[in-house]
Parts: structure tokens; C-alpha cells; sequence
């Protein structure tokens, strides 16, 4: 089963606070931030910091993310204290190009081998924030057998594209679906960008559900208040876990027949239908509203 | 070692620890420390910072630690920090680091 990722939140690797606590909110992942939210004569001590955090607190099943600085400044410096700290992902901001994945995997690697690490259990994400990056989303997204996702990051996006985001978010479409079809073509997941006004929660609902129903997997939230409107929107209705419930007890009862055609209410259940009531289901447990014995 | 220059790391922020590192000349370690939770975890605090400059192969510094509540991993990141400003290592030996914090 695919790992969810409803949210990603960012904290400050120079928050000494959050790195303790940043569990306590449900996100389904953690990305510590040693990039634009770090002061330039402080990125040394937020380094120091999340390594130290990451070989202490038991994060459990949350994914622990961390947003590295560029090759050509404290990169590799990042890379290493990352790795050897043990975190799940390393995500690479300002990503043009399929050689910018490539040459971070490089570093990942080195470190790997230096310290008796398997190569290839740190895992890469990607972060789009310019009119390139999402013209080379498709190869961005095939870039690496360790990238698990491709994440939008809007502000910059805009900015380059001369205009400003809205409500509707118009301006982004072209973007969110050049990532979401090379995250689905790479079967990688696709996050989409932070909404930025933690006040407004009628306006990040509705950017939710739009970016629910364009097919995301989830979205980075800069705020802990953000988390449970987006897990909420997640959430399946009552009406899709009965449905998923009925399409899984279906296959299970075809499989004990030894038949390998499954029909529900006279209609045939083709294996889009079980990877939608799957992941229907996995959705429900993440929000508690089944219990994980129940199916 | 000793520590030759000034270090500085951390802040005064809830759940952190601010930490100045700065010549001795009584060559030991020496630690000023204020904390609300002193009566408690004073003692704890001060094995911390001093431990994490013995593993640094450090044994003459003076320490001012102003601690607002920081854990233990928050203290050791502060000191090590500290200590690897004022003596000018940007790359830390992380392999080395590792032997020690487990």
C-alpha cells in the first residue's frame, strides 16, 4: 500500500520548539525546512539542530522530510548530516532539470557508501517552482527510482509567469496538471503548494477540494491549523468507505470461490475499482473512520 | 583543546538554549548557567554541555548557557554548534559525532 501524503509540514530547522512537538499535529509528513525559512549565518545551527532532533525523537510513522539547500551553497553539507542522521527524504527546492536530481542522488550516494548505508534508502523528492521545472516535470519525475514525489511550490512559479495567484487558482492549472501527469505516469505522488494564508480557512477549503479533485495526493501547509481542514477534505464520505467495503468483501469472497471474475450488484469490479476502494479505505484509517481490523 | 575564540549559538526562545563559548584561562570547563528549571534539571543541563565538549576533545572553555526549557538533543545541538563556530569547523566530523551520540 502506497504511503498517504494528505500533508506536509514544513518547520523551521532553526525551531528548536516544533522539532519535538511537530508530531503532535497528524501530518502525514514532517519536512524540516534548512532553506528559505534559515537565515544565511544560521544555516550551520539549523543543520546541527534537525540532525540532532532526527537521532533523538521517535517519529514514528510519520514521514520525515528535509528541505536542503542548494549544491552550490551548503547542499552537500546538508546532504550529509541528513543522511547520516536517518531521514526518509531529501527534497531538492528549485528543480529545473532531471541533472538536478542526478547530481543530489550523486551526493546521497557518496554519503551512503562512506557510512555503510544500503544505497538507495534515502529517498528524493522534487520541488517545481519555475516555468522550466514544469515544462521538464516528465523527465523530472523519471529521474530517479528514488524520488517518491514531485511537489509544486507556487509563489516563485507565478512570479516568473508574471502574474499573481487567486482564489480559483487559474493561473496555476497548466502547472498543477504538467506535475500531477508526470507524478501519475512516474507513479510518484504529486503535493501541491502551500496556501499561504493561515487566517483564511474558507479559502484554503476550497483550494483543497479543488486540488482534490484535480487528483493530488495531498498539500505542504506552513501551519499546524491547516493540517485537520486538509486531512478533513481527505477524508472519504460514509457513502465511498461503504462502497470500498463492499468492493474488498466482493474480491475476498470471488478469491475464497476460487473465481477469478468479481461482480458487485451485477456490475463486473475491474482493478481500477479495487485500487480506488484501497486507497478509499486507506484514507478512512488515516482519519480513524474505520478501525485498522475492521478491513 | 582549547577554545581560542568566541562561539555563539541558540536562542532565548521557549524549548531552546543560548549558548556563548569563550576562552578560560583556568583551563577547565567552566559553566554560568541560568535556567527556570535549574532547581530540577541544573545539574543535568551542565553534564550535557559538558560532556558534549569532552567528546569535542575540548577541555578548556567558559560557558554561558541560558536555557528556556531545551531537551537534551536541543543542548548538545546548541553546544556543539557553538564550539565548531569558535573553532571555525564549518564541516563537522559526523562519523566521529556518532560514536558518542547513541
Amino acid at each position: 500500500m502506497e504511503r498517504l501524503r494528505r500533508t506536509m509540514m514544513f518547520v523551521p530547522g532553526s525551531n528548536a520548539g516544533m522539532m519535538r512537538d511537530a508530531t503532535l499535529y497528524g501530518a502525514d509528513s514532517i519536512m524540516f525546512d534548512l532553506e528559505d525559512s534559515v537565515s544565511l549565518n544560521e544555516k550551520d545551527s539549523a543543520r546541527t539542530l534537525v540532525h540532532f532532533a532526527l537521532k533523538t525523537f521517535d517519529y514514528h510513522s510519520v514521514e520525515t522530510v528535509v528541505r536542503i539547500n542548494s549544491l552550490e551553497t551548503v547542499g552537500k553539507l546538508d546532504i550529509e548530516a541528513m543522511v547520516l542522521a536517518g531521514i526518509d527524504v531529501i527534497r531538492l527546492p528549485k528543480t529545473e532539470n532531471a541533472q538536478d536530481i542526478l547530481d543530489v542522488e550523486a551526493e546521497i550516494q557518496k554519503v551512503e557508501e562512506a557510512n555503510d548505508i544500503e544505497v538507495g534508502t534515502t529517498r528524493m523528492m522534487a520541488a517545481i517552482e519555475s516555468p522550466g521545472g514544469v515544462l521538464n516535470a516528465r523527465e523530472i519525475a523519471q529521474s530517479s527510482k528514488r524520488l517518491v514525489g514531485i511537489a509544486l511550490g507556487a509563489e516563485d512559479y507565478v512570479t516568473s509567469m508574471k502574474t499573481t495567484r487567486s482564489p480559483e487558482g487559474i493561473e496555476l492549472l497548466f502547472a498543477r496538471s504538467s506535475i500531477l501527469h508526470a507524478a501519475r505516469e512516474a507513479e510518484i505522488a504529486a503535493i501541491d503548494t502551500v496556501y499561504s494564508d493561515v487566517d483564511n480557512e474558507e479559502g484554503l477549503r476550497a483550494e483543497v477540494e479543488h486540488i482534490k479533485q484535480l487528483g493530488f495526493d495531498g498539500k505542504s501547509v506552513i501551519n499546524p491549523r491547516q493540517i485537520p481542514v486538509v486531512n478533513d477534505i481527505y477524508a472519504p464520505t460514509a457513502e465511498e468507505i461503504q462502497n470500498a467495503k463492499e468492493v474488498i468483501w466482493a474480491i475476498e469472497e470471488a478469491e475464497a470461490r476460487g473465481s477469478g471474475v468479481v461482480a458487485l450488484d451485477g456490475q463486473m469490479i475491474d482493478k481500477p475499482i479495487v485500487e480506488r476502494a484501497e486507497r478509499v479505505i486507506a484514507m478512512a484509517k488515516a482519519a480513524n473512520l474505520i478501525s485498522k481490523e475492521e478491513i | 583543546m582549547e577554545i581560542l575564540e568566541k562561539g555563539i549559538s541558540g536562542t532565548t526562545e521557549s524549548s531552546d538554549i543560548y549558548i556563548t563559548v569563550e576562552p578560560n584561562d583556568e583551563n577547565t570547563i567552566a559553566i554560568d548557567l541560568q535556567s527556570d528549571v535549574e532547581k530540577q534539571y541544573g545539574d543535568r543541563i551542565r553534564e550535557v554541555i559538558t560532556n558534549t565538549a569532552k567528546n569535542l576533545g575540548v577541555s578548556s572553555v567558559k560557558v554561558t548557557a541560558v536555557d528556556s526549557g531545551a531537551l537534551d538533543c536541543t543542548i548538545t545541538a546548541r553546544t556543539l554548534n557553538a564550539l565548531q563556530r569558535a573553532l571555525g569547523n564549518e564541516r563537522y566530523n559526523w562519523k566521529e559525532i556518532e560514536t558518542w551520540n547513541v
